[in-house]
């Protein structure tokens, strides 16, 4: 990336929401790796330490336990295909920083778009007003933490082209029509997102990072007969531009023309409860929503998780190990330092089959005095941080799936999802079923699709009997909401049988 | 920033787009400021204010278009920003069909007013939203043994936006909003149900603020016991609050970018039966103080009152500026404003008591519907009905069919259409669905 922004413009090779800040960091970024010292990013929201340590200080000024400040610089761009054609692109910029104030449990809350002295002593001094005493902050120094390294990457996005993109969003739109006879129509997403941050605290913890995401979907619409069935692929990661490649571009053309061609022959089952085989990898969406949400300690601390008295208490068969984990390369829930400072890590939420741990941010943590997990995450500056999962997703059992499926004389095996949706306080959990197999006397014969599964989430963890050794993480677009925010995460699963859900259908 | 300072950026930016290469251009600037004040236990759990800005801009580069936004609005940084976006608009397709809206479609000015914003917002004290979030909360706490959290939350926000475009539109709006929720968790052996109750108005003095609390814990004290009962086809109620998860999939197939990309179980229906006779659906953006009402659309196209199904026949599509050239039709509107239907006689109760058996539906869990088929299948919750009566609360259960059966099988509307929603939905009554549960 030795081109300067200058040669961008001159070319018209511009990444349109790239350039919007120029900051001093990007401007001399000659190296893949993105730089370790905490001066780049101080410059790149231009404060200084000095700064920083006035704004908290304001925000401690009426007697708060704690203040941080998250900086974030976003930018996203998204080029889009319809009709044959690469011919819309959006893009976004979003800048400002997030002051969060604790007075125990308590949050005071506010941020600004505009980083002056001035804006910034302003918003601290509201999110100041959650505490009302005597301040007797003493100023928490400053100590710089380096945060961990797990999506290197080789190009980054604000430096791509639009032309140099265009290529392959075109061909993979060509590649699913020359797959397939009964394609009638092909939508294509590239979406890439660059994302700088800095954190400081009044503990005097100085931290930032740089995240990277891309995500690559397409949706494929086929005609038959006058019956019409859609279905849509993505692979989605903290990668650069390096993650587009030819093989890739076939990987999803292949597998969205399946998908879709799979619906034609699909039934609906019948209504009712059944085993259900969920396949390797997006079943994870099982643990998601049945499990993951319940442990999230916000929910548990206040008593309206249906998880919120089992902690250290067997909760599924012994070979059950679930795990939250954001440590995984590339992928697209690992973070390389949580939204307040503390490492990330690779959480062991059940082992051997006890509830080992939940989901904690820094109230949880000292709620239940234990030590930080590292999943304390935003949408953005404008979002206080919560428990949030990352990649979500159970060890491997010892079983094939072909002896899963043969243990089943009529269920549904399931691989391929959409959304789910969990109550936290009942356990009803969902996930939405775009197509599986019906399995009869332990054979999978007819494809069902649309369906919606429906269980309670500790019944269906204690119900999962069987685990084969086939684990998969799903690296697709997976976007967990929780109290009005957005963030990526993935989940995975080996195949399973889960003894009893209830599946929707025709009675 | 005042909607004078909002123009003149607006239309500054127009200039830079049209200088650097854009034939045609729309602009719009928001501005938008909220507040919220949560408390738990009779303490303050979060109290939280913003500010924010936006400008958007539509670029329409030799047949080529893209669009684009950002926070950042000094004029430096956004005069290289349009430069870069309209370079990069150079790199795409050409696609003939896009162009700004033509300017005879335009809102012109003149429009009624609408009473969209309460000129007070910015007099209200903090103490007084704090007031009444505690007080939302005491109505519930400490009601019932078996409640383990309560929770209320206060939240108010202001936008105002103004929109200009390069072929001579020139408009802005300005909206209030208030809002008071409460959630309950109560204790069930090991489930802790919890239901909401939340109540909003466009104007401080409107907002109910008594009853949330009471509301909601006689919610969520209605779960206890909750159970599957048997899968069965049913008649099925389903609750004003929520029929806006089943109405979504039907308006949506009638989206222009449906149609044209067949994401869609109505194409060509326009004028043909697709509905029960029951269904009289009016897209009607002139209510005054509805909270989907607008003088222009996104695209600043004047409203209209249009029918959208009359005793079933589909009457309109929403169809936008893009796909109206695409499909060859008229534009009516991308979006719905306030979507109202002819209601029937009978209030909630009255259906109720009207079924021999059935379920009331007054939660979603979950579920989907595939928009080029219609099929659907949803978790549910609320109660079984035997008798005309209420008998038992159930969850856990899904509804599975497909849409165009479902809006065949449309019995009876209720007499209760919310008014604080844009989309004003009475309680449906719909024959024959199918029920998955035990």
């Amino acid at each position: 990336m030795d081109i300067s922004r200058r040669n961008f413009l001159q070319t018209g090779g511009v990444a349109v929401a790239g350039s919007i800040i120029l900051p001093p960091f990007m401007q001399s970024c000659h190296k893949i790796q993105i730089s370790s010292n905490v001066k780049v990013y101080l410059d790149h929201f231009e404060v200084s330490a000095d700064i920083l340590q006035k704004v908290v200080a304001a925000a401690m000024s009426k007697g708060g336990d704690y203040a941080d400040l998250y900086f974030e610089h976003k930018t996203t761009n998204n080029l889009g295909l319809e009709d044959g054609e690469v011919n819309r692109a959006f893009s976004n910029v979003d800048f400002g920083v997030g002051i969060r104030v604790l007075k125990g449990d308590q949050t005071g809350f506010a941020y600004s778009e505009t980083i002056t002295p001035e804006a910034m002593l302003n918003a601290a001094k509201m999110a100041a007003n959650i505490a009302n005493t005597n301040s007797s902050f003493k100023g928490g120094g400053l100590a710089e933490k380096i945060p961990s390294d797990y999506y290197r990457i080789a190009q980054k996005w604000e430096d791509v082209s639009v032309k140099d993109k265009v290529p392959f969003v075109q061909k993979i739109n060509d590649r699913v029509f020359s797959l397939d006879k009964k394609v009638i129509r092909v939508n294509a997403y590239l979406n890439d997102e660059s994302a700088y941050s800095l954190f400081y605290n009044s503990e005097g913890r100085l931290t930032y990072d740089y995240r990277p995401m891309v995500s690559f979907s397409v949706v494929c619409v086929m005609e038959k007969d006058g019956q019409i069935e859609n279905s849509y692929s993505a692979r989605s990661f903290r990668k650069g531009f390096e993650f587009l490649t030819a093989g890739l571009v076939e990987e999803l053309a292949q597998d969205v023309v399946n998908k879709t061609n799979i619906l034609f022959e699909a039934i609906k089952p019948k209504a009712g409860e059944m085993p259900v085989v969920m396949g390797a990898g997006g079943s994870g969406i099982l643990l998601h929503e049945a499990i993951g949400h319940t442990f999230e300690a916000d929910f548990n601390r206040k008593g309206t998780s249906i998880f919120s008295d089992k902690m250290g208490k067997k909760v599924a068969e012994s070979f059950v190990n679930i795990i939250d984990d954001g440590t995984l390369e590339h992928n697209r829930g690992s973070i390389n330092i949580d939204d307040e400072g503390n490492d990330t890590q690779k959480t062991y939420l059940v082992k051997d089959g006890v509830l080992n741990s939940y989901i904690h941010d820094r109230i949880s943590s000292n709620f239940y005095k234990v030590a930080p997990t590292g999943n304390g995450r935003r949408e953005s500056f404008r979002h206080i941080p919560i428990p949030r999962m990352r990649a979500t997703y159970m060890e491997n059992g010892s079983a094939t799936k072909e002896d899963i499926i043969k243990d089943v004389g009529y269920g549904v095996y399931v691989d391929n999802f959409s959304n789910g949706e969990v109550k936290i306080g009942a356990g009803d959990f969902t996930f939405f079923v775009k197509s599986g197999y019906l399995i009869e006397k332990g054979k999978l014969t007819q494809p069902i699709k649309d369906i919606n599964i429906i269980g309670n989430g500790p019944q269906a963890l204690a119900d999962i009997t069987m685990a084969a050794s086939d684990f998969a993480i799903d690296n697709g677009t997976w976007m967990c909401g929780k109290d009005g925010q957005s963030v990526p995460v993935t989940c995975g699963l080996p195949s399973v049988l889960v003894k009893k859900l209830t599946v929707g259908g025709i009675s | 920033m005042t909607k004078e300072e909002k123009y003149t950026l607006a239309k500054w930016a127009m200039e830079q787009a049209l200088k650097s290469g854009a034939q045609q251009v729309g602009v719009s600037i928001s501005n938008d400021k909220s507040s919220s004040v949560d408390v738990r236990g009779q303490k303050i759990e979060k109290l939280e204010q913003a500010v924010q800005s936006n400008l958007s801009i539509s670029l329409y580069v030799d047949n080529k278009f893209s669009a684009h936004s950002t926070n950042r609005l000094n004029k430096k940084e956004l005069g290289h920003f349009i430069a870069e976006a309209v370079e990069a608009t150079k790199y795409l397709s050409e696609d003939k069909f896009r162009t700004l809206p033509d300017p005879s479609l335009y809102y012109k000015g003149g429009g009624v007013e609408l009473e969209m914003l309460d000129s007070g917002y910015e007099n209200i004290e903090p103490q007084t939203k704090i007031n009444l979030a505690f007080n939302a909360e005491s109505e519930a706490l400490g009601k019932d043994k078996r409640i383990v959290s309560v929770t209320s939350s206060y939240y108010d926000g202001m936008d105002s936006i103004v929109m200009v475009t390069s072929n001579g539109f020139k408009g802005d709006t300005a909206s209030s909003y208030y809002s008071l929720y409460v959630s309950v968790s109560v204790k069930d052996e090991d489930a802790r149900p919890s239901a909401g109750w939340n109540e909003s108005a466009i104007f401080f003095n409107k907002l109910k603020t008594t009853g949330i609390g009471l509301t909601a814990l006689k919610k969520a004290l209605g779960k206890l016991g909750q159970e599957k009962v048997p899968s069965a086809k049913m008649p099925m109620i389903v609750e004003n609050r929520s029929v806006g998860k089943i109405l979504g999939p039907l308006i949506s197939a009638l989206n222009g970018s449906s149609v044209h990309q067949k994401n869609s179980f109505l194409i060509n229906k326009l004028g043909k039966k697709v509905a029960s006779g029951k269904l009289t659906l009016v897209d009607d953006p002139f209510i005054v103080s509805g909270r989907g009402s607008r003088l222009f659309d996104r695209e600043g196209l004047a409203s209209k009152k249009r029918a959208v199904f009359e005793e079933g026949i589909l009457k309109n599509y929403f169809i936008d500026t893009y796909y109206g050239k695409k499909l060859e039709m008229e534009p009516t509107s991308g979006s719905t404003s306030n979507l109202v239907f002819k209601p029937g006689e009978e209030s909630l109760d009255g259906l109720v008591a009207s079924l021999g058996k059935g379920i009331l539906v007054t939660g979603f869990n979950g579920g989907n519907c595939n928009g080029s088929t219609g099929d659907f299948s949803y978790g549910i919750e609320g109660f079984l009905i035997e008798k005309g009566k209420l008998t038992r609360a159930v969850s856990g259960m899904n509804i599975t069919g497909n849409m165009k059966q479902l809006w065949m099988d449309l019995a009876e509307v209720g007499s209760d259409a919310r008014d604080d929603s844009a989309w004003r939905t009475p309680s449906l009554l719909f024959n024959n669905v199918d029920f998955s549960g035990s």
